[in-house]
C-alpha cells in the first residue's frame, strides 16, 4: 500500500504524518497519532465506540478515510478539555452512574455532546434518536439517559440564573 | 474532620474511583498499551468444523514482509487446560473441532503484516464427519471429538464418555410418587439460543518475555489468576514464570473468565523474543471465544388445586461446543436452580452436556439460570392459569423463606423474595392491570411476571489492606474490576470498616505478582466472596491500630475506638490521634508496618446427603441466594407480531447495597440484555460455520428498544455473614427476562412460547394461531 502525507487539525493542533493511503481516520489517531480514546469495537460503523467530531460533525472514525479529512477538523474526547457543555455531561454521566466499563463512554459523550449542541432541551425521543447509534452493553442506558438529561437541565438552570 | 469524611462508605452512592479516566477517554484497554520494540499478532482460523490437521505449509508466510515469527500446533507440547475438564491446548494441535478454532498465529512488524502473512500459510487438513447438536453427538456411532476423553485430568466426577461431556443429576423426595398424586401437571419442552455476550471491548492480550524467562502478560480478562493458571497448564510453565495483569477491561458478562488467546500471544511472545500483541477482531471474537449455552428443557410441574407446587422434572441437553471450559459448572448450576425459589418437597432434575463441533459455550451472565427460569417460570404461570388463582398468589404460597432449605439442602439464612414480589406487585398496579389485556390501534399490552433467585460466593479469594506511613491505605485484592465498580465497592467496605474516608483508600491493579489469590469476577461473587475477605482484613488492621494506640494512650485496648475521619481515640475522651501518627509510629516500632490479610472460602455445603441424592456435582460449596421479582409490561403489534417491552419493574434483594446507584445499573443493564436475549438476539450457524459473527448481522439491544420505564427497587435482607448484609447483584437481573416477557406475551396473545428468541415471527405465528384467552 502507498503512503501518503497527512496533514489534520487534532484537538485544535496540526498534525502532519504519514500512513498508509486507505489508513482510516481511527486508525491513524490510534496509531500513528496515539489517540487511543476512539475504540475500535466493531470496525464496521455499527458499535459507535469510535464517534469523533469531523468538521463538528459526528462521524464514525471507523468508517472515515484519513484521506478525506485532510486538513479538517477532527475533535476527540481529548479535544473538549475545559468546555463547559462537555464538563457537564462528564460530570452528570458521573454522578448518574452512566459510567461503567467506560469503553462506549467517549463516543457516547461526543455523539450527546452534539445533540445538546443542536437541541439544548433534547425530549427523551431526541436523546433516544440521537444515541441510537452509540451502543452500550453494559448500563441498559437508563442512567447514560438520565445523565444526558440532568446535564441539559443543569445547563437550563446556568442559563436561566446567567439572565437574571 | 466533620460529615465529609463519611462520603464514600457502605450505602452511598459514590461515583466510581476511576470515573474520571473513562470520561476524559484516557483509560488504557489492552487495545491501548504498547511497549518498545513490539510486534503485533494475528490468528489464522480453520475453515472445517472438524478435521486433522494434515500438515502446515509455512514457507511463504515466513518469507512474508515483516514477519517475526509463526506458531502452530507443532510447537507445543501436550499441556491442555480447563476449568472442569482439561481438553484444550494452547492452539490446535493434531485437530481442529470448530470453525475459526486457531491453528496457526503470525507475529511481524505491523497489524496488516500479520494479517497478510497468515493468509498465506497453507494447512492441509484431512476432513472428519461434524457434530453439529447434541443429539447428534450423543447418537450411536457419532464422530467422537475427543477420542481420549476418558484420560483428560477432571476436577470432579464428571462422567465422560464418548462425546458426553459431563452427567449430573440431583433429586430430592419422590417424584413419580408425588406426580401420581398431583392434581395439575403441567409440562413442555423449551429451546435457548446461543447468545453471544458482546462486551463492546473484543478480546485482546499482550505479552513480552524477559532475559531470565520471566513472562509479563495483560489481558482483557475477569481473573488475572485464571488467566495465569490456563497459560501455565497449556504451555507448561510453572506459575512464577508468568505474571499476570490487568489494564481497564471494556466488561465482560462471562466472556472474559476463562482464556481466549492469552496462551497464544505468550507463546508467540517466548519464541520472538519481543512484546508481541494480539487483538481480536469483532468477527474473530464472535468466533472464537465463547457463548451462552443453547439448551433443550424438558421440565414437568405438579401442583394441587389450591397451587401448592408439589413436583417438578427438569431434563436438560446442553450444547458444549468443541470444548468443557465452564460448561460443566453452567449445566450443575442450571439444574441446581431448576426448581426455582421454591419449596417443592419432590424434584429431579438432570443433564447431559455434549461436545459438538462449535465453539466453546461458557460462563454468560446467569451461567445457566436464564434457560431454566424461562421454563420454570412460565410453567408457574400455567399452573396459575389452571387452578385460577393469580399468578403472584401462586408464588406466594409457595416460595421458600429464611430458615428453608434450597433445593439440594443449604439453609437459605436472608431471603427478601416476598419484599420483592410485594414491591413489584405495587409499582406495577398489578392488581389493576394484570388480568386485562389492552388493545386498540393494532396492539395488545398485558403484563407478566417472573421471580428468581441466584447465589453470589463460590471458591477462594484473598484482601491485603495496608497502612501507609501517612494513614492513607491501599487496598490489594487481586479482584479485576471488569467496568461494574468492584473496586469503588470493595474500597467503600474498606473505608466503612476503618471509619476513614474513602479518597484515602487506593485500590492496586490485579497482578499475580503482587496480588492475594481471587478466583475471579464471576458468579456474582466479587461484593459478597472478597468483601468479607476485605472486611475481615481491614479489622485487623483496626485492632493493631487500636493496640499501637492503647500503647500511645497508656491504657487498655478495650478502651480505644475508632473515630470516624481516620482516627483513633479514647472512649469517653475527645482526644484522639490521626492514622497517620499511628502508621508513623508503627513504621518505626517493635512488629513494624500495620497490614490486615485475610483469606477467605465460601465453606457451607451445597448438597445434604440426608436429604438429597447427588450425582457430578461440580460445586460441593456454592454460594448464599439473592433474591429477585420482576413485571415487565409487553405492546405486541398485531400486524407484525413486534414485541416491545414499555415498562419493567425490577426488585432484588441484594442484602445490602454497598452503593445503590451501582446495583441499579446491574439491575437495569441485565434486564436490557436479557430483552435481547428474550426477544432477538440468536447467534445462527449454517453446516458448522457462524452466520452472523457482525454487529450488522448479530442485533443488541440500543437505547431505542430500552423500555420506557425502568423501575430499580432495591430490597435489603441482610446476609449473615455478608460484608455489611452484602450479596452479589450482577447476575440476578437476568435470569426472569424472557420468562416474564413470555408470560406477558402470553397473557396478551393467548400463545405460549416454548422457543428463544421470541422474534416477531414465532409472536405472529403465536397470536394468529391460538384463540384469545383460551
Amino acid at each position: 500500500m502507498k503512503s501518503t502525507r497527512f496533514s489534520l487539525l487534532v484537538n485544535d493542533r496540526k498534525r502532519e504524518f504519514v500512513a498508509e493511503s486507505d489508513a482510516t481516520l481511527l486508525t491513524v489517531l490510534r496509531d500513528s497519532l496515539g489517540i487511543t480514546s476512539p475504540k475500535r469495537g466493531c470496525n464496521q460503523g455499527v458499535c459507535g465506540s469510535c464517534t469523533v467530531l469531523v468538521n463538528d460533525r459526528p462521524q464514525r472514525a471507523c468508517l472515515t478515510l484519513a484521506a478525506t479529512c485532510q486538513d479538517k477538523r477532527v475533535t476527540t474526547i481529548e479535544g473538549f478539555a475545559g468546555d463547559s457543555l462537555m464538563t457537564a455531561l462528564q460530570d452528570q454521566f458521573q454522578r448518574c452512574g452512566a459510567v461503567q466499563c467506560g469503553f462506549c463512554t467517549s463516543g457516547v459523550l461526543i455523539s450527546a455532546y452534539k445533540l445538546l449542541c443542536e437541541s439544548p432541551e433534547p425530549t427523551v425521543k431526541e436523546v433516544k434518536a440521537n444515541l441510537s447509534g452509540n451502543i452500550c452493553r453494559c448500563t441498559g442506558y437508563q442512567k447514560i439517559l438520565d445523565g444526558v438529561l440532568k446535564a441539559a437541565e443543569e445547563r437550563r438552570s446556568e442559563r436561566e440564573s446567567e439572565r437574571d | 474532620m466533620e460529615q465529609g469524611y463519611l462520603l464514600g462508605g457502605v450505602g452511598q452512592s459514590v461515583p466510581k474511583l476511576e470515573n474520571q479516566e473513562k470520561v476524559r477517554g484516557e483509560a488504557e484497554y489492552i487495545a491501548d498499551m504498547v511497549l518498545p520494540n513490539m510486534v503485533h499478532a494475528a490468528v489464522l482460523g480453520s475453515p472445517h468444523p472438524h478435521a486433522r490437521i494434515v500438515s502446515y505449509d509455512l514457507s511463504e508466510a515466513k518469507a512474508a514482509p515483516g514477519v517475526v515469527a509463526i506458531l502452530t500446533g507443532d510447537d507445543i507440547g501436550e499441556g491442555r487446560m480447563g476449568a472442569f475438564i482439561k481438553d484444550e491446548h494452547a492452539i490446535a494441535k493434531n485437530r481442529v473441532r470448530y470453525v475459526g478454532e486457531p491453528v496457526a498465529a503470525v507475529a511481524a512488524e505491523t497489524e496488516r503484516q500479520a494479517q497478510a502473512a497468515v493468509a498465506l500459510i497453507k494447512v492441509e487438513y484431512e476432513v472428519l464427519p461434524s457434530v453439529l447438536s447434541p443429539a447428534e453427538g450423543l447418537a450411536e456411532g457419532a464422530p467422537l471429538l475427543h477420542p481420549e476423553v476418558e484420560d483428560y485430568i477432571t476436577v470432579f466426577d464428571s462422567g465422560s464418555k464418548g462425546n458426553l461431556v459431563s452427567r449430573t443429576e440431583f433429586s430430592e423426595g419422590d417424584p413419580d410418587q408425588a406426580f401420581s398424586k398431583a392434581e395439575i401437571i403441567v409440562e413442555g419442552t423449551y429451546t435457548t439460543q446461543a447468545q453471544a455476550h458482546v462486551s463492546i471491548e473484543p478480546c485482546g492480550a499482550l505479552a513480552d518475555m524477559d532475559g531470565n524467562g520471566k513472562i509479563r502478560l495483560w489481558s482483557a480478562n475477569q481473573s488475572v489468576f485464571r488467566v495465569q493458571a490456563n497459560v501455565c497448564e497449556s504451555l507448561e510453565l510453572p506459575m512464577s514464570r508468568v505474571r499476570s495483569m490487568t489494564p481497564r477491561i471494556g466488561a465482560g458478562f462471562g466472556n472474559k473468565m476463562e482464556p481466549h488467546i492469552q496462551p497464544i500471544t505468550v507463546a508467540l511472545a517466548m519464541k520472538c523474543r519481543r512484546p508481541v500483541k494480539l487483538i481480536l477482531s469483532r468477527e474473530e471474537d464472535f468466533e472464537i471465544v465463547r457463548a451462552r449455552h443453547p439448551f433443550q428443557i424438558y421440565m414437568k410441574t405438579g401442583a394441587m388445586k389450591d397451587g401448592t407446587l408439589v413436583a417438578r422434572v427438569c431434563e436438560v441437553l446442553s450444547d458444549c461446543g468443541a470444548y468443557a471450559d465452564d460448561s460443566p459448572g453452567v449445566l450443575g448450576y442450571s439444574l441446581l436452580m431448576a426448581r426455582g425459589p421454591y419449596n417443592i418437597a419432590n424434584v429431579r432434575c438432570e443433564g447431559k452436556l455434549v461436545y459438538t463441533n462449535k465453539i466453546r459455550f461458557g460462563a454468560f451472565r446467569g451461567f445457566g439460570n436464564p434457560q431454566v427460569t424461562f421454563a420454570g417460570e412460565q410453567q408457574i404461570d400455567e399452573i396459575a392459569k389452571r387452578t385460577g388463582i393469580d399468578p403472584i398468589e401462586v408464588r406466594r404460597r409457595n416460595i421458600l423463606s429464611e430458615g428453608d432449605p434450597w433445593f439440594l439442602g443449604q439453609e437459605v439464612r436472608s431471603s427478601g423474595l416476598e419484599s420483592c414480589i410485594n414491591a413489584v406487585e405495587e409499582a406495577s398496579e398489578w392488581k389493576k392491570n394484570s388480568g386485562s389485556v389492552g388493545s386498540g390501534g393494532g396492539c395488545r399490552k398485558a403484563l407478566g411476571m417472573a421471580i428468581t433467585a441466584h447465589i453470589s460466593g463460590l471458591l477462594s479469594t484473598g484482601a491485603i489492606v495496608r497502612l501507609l506511613e501517612d494513614g492513607c491505605v491501599v487496598l490489594n485484592t487481586g479482584a479485576v474490576d471488569i467496568g461494574q465498580g468492584s473496586d469503588t465497592v470493595l474500597a467503600q467496605i474498606c473505608a466503612e470498616t476503618l471509619k476513614m474516608p474513602l479518597d484515602q483508600i487506593t485500590v492496586a491493579s490485579p497482578d499475580t505478582d503482587g496480588s492475594p489469590y481471587n478466583w475471579g469476577t464471576t458468579a456474582s461473587r466479587v461484593t459478597y466472596t472478597t468483601g468479607r475477605a476485605v472486611n475481615d482484613a481491614a479489622e485487623k488492621v483496626a485492632n493493631k491500630i487500636k493496640q499501637h494506640a492503647a500503647e500511645i494512650f497508656d491504657c487498655n485496648v478495650e478502651k480505644v475506638e475508632l473515630r470516624e475521619g481516620g482516627q483513633v481515640g479514647i472512649v469517653g475522651s475527645t482526644e484522639a490521634l490521626p492514622f497517620a501518627a499511628i502508621s508513623g509510629r508503627a513504621h518505626w516500632a517493635v512488629g513494624g508496618p500495620i497490614i490486615g490479610e485475610a483469606s477467605v472460602c465460601y465453606e457451607r455445603a451445597t448438597a445434604d446427603p440426608k436429604r438429597a441424592v447427588v450425582l457430578g456435582l461440580p460445586f460441593p460449596r456454592i454460594g448464599v441466594m439473592s433474591f429477585g421479582a420482576l413485571v415487565v409490561e409487553v405492546e405486541i403489534d398485531e400486524i407484525t407480531g413486534h414485541v416491545r417491552v414499555s415498562r419493567a419493574w425490577s426488585a432484588l434483594d441484594v442484602g445490602r447495597a454497598i452503593n445503590p446507584t451501582l446495583v441499579e445499573v446491574q439491575i437495569e443493564g441485565a434486564l436490557v440484555q436479557g430483552l435481547g436475549y428474550a426477544l432477538f438476539e440468536e447467534m445462527v450457524w449454517d453446516s458448522g460455520r457462524l452466520s452472523n459473527p457482525t454487529l450488522m448481522d448479530y442485533k443488541v439491544p440500543t437505547i431505542v428498544e430500552m423500555p420506557d420505564v425502568i423501575e430499580s427497587i432495591i430490597v435489603e435482607s441482610p446476609e449473615p455473614d455478608g460484608p455489611f448484609g452484602a450479596k452479589g447483584a450482577g447476575e440476578i437481573g437476568i435470569n426472569a427476562v424472557a420468562a416474564a416477557i413470555a408470560n406477558a406475551i402470553n397473557q396478551a396473545t393467548g400463545a405460549r412460547h416454548y422457543h428463544l428468541p421470541m422474534t416477531s415471527e414465532r409472536v405472529l405465528n403465536g397470536l394468529l394461531s391460538s384463540e384469545p384467552h383460551r
